[in-house]
């Protein structure tokens, strides 16, 4: 399901995640003609097999990541609430990792800019993908006053608590 | 050069310590493809003229890792092993789910070649263009989750420390063995993500001949370029559309297939083939799912099937235990095979498998095998080291596979696999161990039976087949309507071919054009190609050597259990008729050139351009 009404929020159910990537090959298609994993803006971790998750711009309700670039090259989308990336502007100087809770951006591999989720436009492709799965993982619901930046989560953290989810106190083994 | 491949090969030599890039030529790729194929040429070209001398679990031999150019795009990632095989000294192409190939194709290279031996156990690290030869002393003897452990930790702090400025690191790709081919277990597995394995073909011990623990890898570049991009995304999308169609693969994967296979179709090993049909409906999929499947979908890269589930036995004896599914080959053969009928008790037993880094298929054929010794007193209990080995009594069995594992006692004589244990145990015993034996050349039998003639193999298809038990890659006439021809294509263009059933049968050429540009017909794959590779593939098995050969006339059957009538069941007294068996296979011989020795044939080698296998088959015609 989607909704019309925008700003949108992708909201999200980690543990449901079959590991397909569709996420990654939909974006990367999308935002650079070709698939390419490691230059998708939703990257699926697997630092356990089993316990993988799509992590994504979590779009926390005060943008630590806007507020901490020295040069302008992040915005506010006011059509979606996205954080835009401007790739001229854009250093590469790493500041926007280090704000976001989650260091969820990330370095385009071979261009010098950051890469962070722009919800295309309103119309993730991420989230068709894996709603045409019926995985249910991603959805986009109309952007309310939660407390988004919970979902800002480092990869490692995330993966504990998935991995202890599933496999239960064996799980701190793996990690 | 053609679309769809990165372009060149990383070749490692564990002796020298040189590790280099190769290229192939257009015409060998577009006549090879990939995986399989391209792995049986390399083989011929380089090792031909020595076969018969080159030890498996030798220095000369060669480890292939290849993909194909439909790896990442079709949906569902894999990766083809290869070598020679310790199981059958032949070419077994032994593919392997997982994201590997993709971060491979990522990192500039179609493929790993292997050669020699390091001195001390190592492990490759790729970084796209950066390849290093690493220590691997702290993980040999690591378990198959621990190794996965501190390896994607290590290597994330590798790529961290080196490429500060990313920010976070995706986890590199890792294919490993266990214990298992460190101790070069001939039933060993090169394996992935802690369930997968390439099982056939035994290329995990090869692995642990070279001292090679693991090999992990960083992709950060897209996947090759392609012909058709619009092409591939709409093939994509169909390949997934008819997938979320099938409840069936979606909801069960192959777990469904435990009791089944069993109950319907009869045609399940039950105590090492003994029978093929139970009726235990507490081995029925509700079971899997409603006790132990903690995530119900689980897949590999691109795969909208995701046929695999996250098993976990949460309470009891076995509490802890995980593993996939597991998937219906383990099922069987970690569960009836060995008399055992409960998710918990297999789940366990796989889930050691998975640990220990062994093939579940090969290793599961060779436990019913040494349980039905000891139940007709062949193996007393002295004889497997104090061990009761009485079926469905799951511990005995795991104890069993320890030692099998490091070689331990009787495990040492078991780890050369169920042939090779069957001729050693029939020379020390006196009797005819060979009959207790489910192989065919050297390779267990898949878990599907042919007496009941209700499941898919044909009576000829093991005994044909140049991988011989594979149960993937049978043996089926007509020729080029499927069966090992076909299979030669979704193992050289190197994808999962469980994401095309039901899917028109031009879909994959279709693919393979949006990809590479190239024009290919099923037609022209079975009457050149895949036939050529199947020729090959046949003349390196029957070459074979050191330490055995195959005679077709002897070899080219089935497992003397196979004519044993079915004694219970819905199919109860159904068996293979022999003079129907000799009938099939020379019509199986003529249909794809062999004369009726099973030696492929002049014509049909010189037809192929085969020239010098022609040649060099003259010694076997005599």
């Amino acid at each position: 399901m989607t909704t019309k009404k925008e700003p949108i929020w992708i909201a999200r159910d980690l543990s449901k995640c079959s590991g397909c990537r569709r996420c990654e090959i939909a974006c990367s298609l999308f935002h650079e003609k070709r698939i390419w994993p490691e230059a998708s803006r939703i990257r699926v971790f697997m630092l356990v097999p089993g316990a993988e998750f799509p992590h994504v711009c979590a779009q926390c309700e005060d943008y630590p990541c806007v507020k901490a670039c020295p040069v302008d090259a992040l915005s506010i989308s006011k059509k979606t609430g996205a954080v835009l990336v401007n790739a001229e502007n854009c250093t590469a100087c790493g500041k926007c990792i280090e704000a976001c809770p989650g260091r969820i951006p990330h370095m385009h591999p071979t261009e010098n800019h950051v890469l962070i989720c722009d919800l295309c436009n309103g119309d993730p492709q991420c989230v068709k993908v894996c709603q045409e799965g019926l995985w249910n993982v991603l959805r986009v619901v109309p952007r309310e006053k939660y407390a988004y930046k919970l979902y800002a989560r480092k990869p490692e953290e995330i993966a504990r608590d998935l991995t202890v989810k599933i496999y239960g106190e064996k799980g701190e083994e793996f990690l | 050069m053609i679309l769809g491949y990165a372009g060149k090969f990383l070749e490692v030599n564990l002796s020298t310590k040189d590790i280099e890039e190769t290229k192939l030529s257009d015409d060998v790729l577009r006549e090879y493809v990939g995986g399989r194929s391209l792995a049986t040429k390399i083989l011929w070209d380089r090792l031909g003229n020595e076969w018969e001398k080159i030890d498996p679990l030798g220095p000369e031999n060669m480890l292939l890792f290849l993909t194909g150019p439909l790896t990442g795009f079709f949906p569902g990632g894999r990766i083809c092993v290869s070598g020679k095989s310790p199981q059958n000294n032949g070419v077994v192409g032994s593919t392997v789910g997982g994201e590997f190939g993709v971060e491979l194709k990522c990192a500039g290279y179609d493929g790993i070649i292997v050669t020699g031996e390091a001195e001390n156990p190592v492990y490759l690290f790729v970084k796209d263009s950066d390849a290093e030869i690493r220590d691997a002393s702290h993980v040999w003897g690591k378990d198959a989750k621990q190794t996965v452990a501190v390896l994607t930790k290590e290597c994330r702090e590798l790529l961290k420390k080196r490429f500060p400025q990313k920010g976070e690191w995706k986890e590199p790709s890792m294919l490993y063995i266990g214990p298992a081919g460190e101790n070069r277990v001939r039933t060993a597995a090169v394996a992935a993500k802690w369930t997968h394995a390439a099982g056939y073909g035994g290329y995990g011990a090869v692995m642990g001949s070279k001292k090679l623990k693991a090999m992990v890898v960083k992709g950060s570049g897209p996947l090759p370029e392609v012909a058709d991009i619009k092409k591939v995304k709409a093939l994509i999308r169909a390949v997934c559309e008819n997938a979320y169609e099938s409840e069936l693969w979606r909801r069960w994967g192959t777990g469904v297939a435990g009791y089944e296979v069993g109950a319907k179709t009869s045609s399940e090993p039950v105590r090492n083939w003994q029978e093929e049909w139970h009726d235990e409906k507490s081995f029925g999929v509700d079971q899997f799912e409603n006790r132990v499947w903690m995530k119900p979908y689980w897949g590999d890269f691109g795969c909208p099937t995701t046929c695999l589930k996250i098993a976990v036995v949460k309470t009891g004896k076995f509490r802890g235990a995980i593993t996939d599914n597991p998937d219906y080959e383990l099922q069987a053969y970690l569960g009836p095979n060995l008399g055992i009928f409960t998710p918990e008790e297999n789940v366990f037993l796989t889930s050691l498998i998975d640990d220990l880094g062994l093939c579940g298929i090969q290793t599961g054929n060779l436990l019913g095998f040494a349980a039905e010794l000891f139940q007709r007193g062949i193996l007393t209990k002295d004889d497997l080291d104090g061990l009761e080995l009485k079926w469905g009594d799951a511990e005995a069995f795991a104890a069993l596979t320890r030692k099998i594992a490091f070689r331990e006692g009787v495990g040492d004589l078991l780890a050369e696999g169920t042939y090779r244990a069957a001729l050693n145990i029939g020379k020390m015993k006196k009797v005819d161990a060979l009959q207790y034996a489910v192989q065919c050349k050297g390779i267990s039998i898949g878990a599907h039976g042919i007496r009941s003639g209700k499941d898919y193999p044909e009576i000829y298809s093991y005994a044909c087949s140049v991988q011989g038990g594979d149960h993937t890659s049978t043996a089926s006439l007509p020729l080029n309507s499927g069966g090992e021809l076909i299979m030669i294509f979704h193992d050289s263009a190197v994808y999962c071919f469980f994401n095309i059933f039901e899917l028109p049968r031009k879909l994959k050429f279709q693919f393979y054009k949006a990809v590479t540009g190239l024009e290919l017909t099923q037609e022209e794959w079975c009457n050149t190609k895949a036939l050529r590779i199947l020729q090959l593939q046949r003349a390196m098995l029957l070459l074979g050597g050191p330490d055995l050969k195959w005679n077709p006339q002897i070899h080219d059957d089935n497992p003397p259990r196979f004519y044993e009538p079915l004694p219970s069941g819905p199919y109860k007294g159904k068996t293979v008729y022999r003079p129907r068996f000799g009938r099939d296979k020379r019509r199986y011989y003529e249909a794809v050139g062999w004369d009726e020795k099973g030696i492929p044939q002049s014509e049909i080698l010189r037809k192929l351009g085969l020239e010098d296998v022609d040649k060099k088959l003259e010694k076997l015609r005599r």
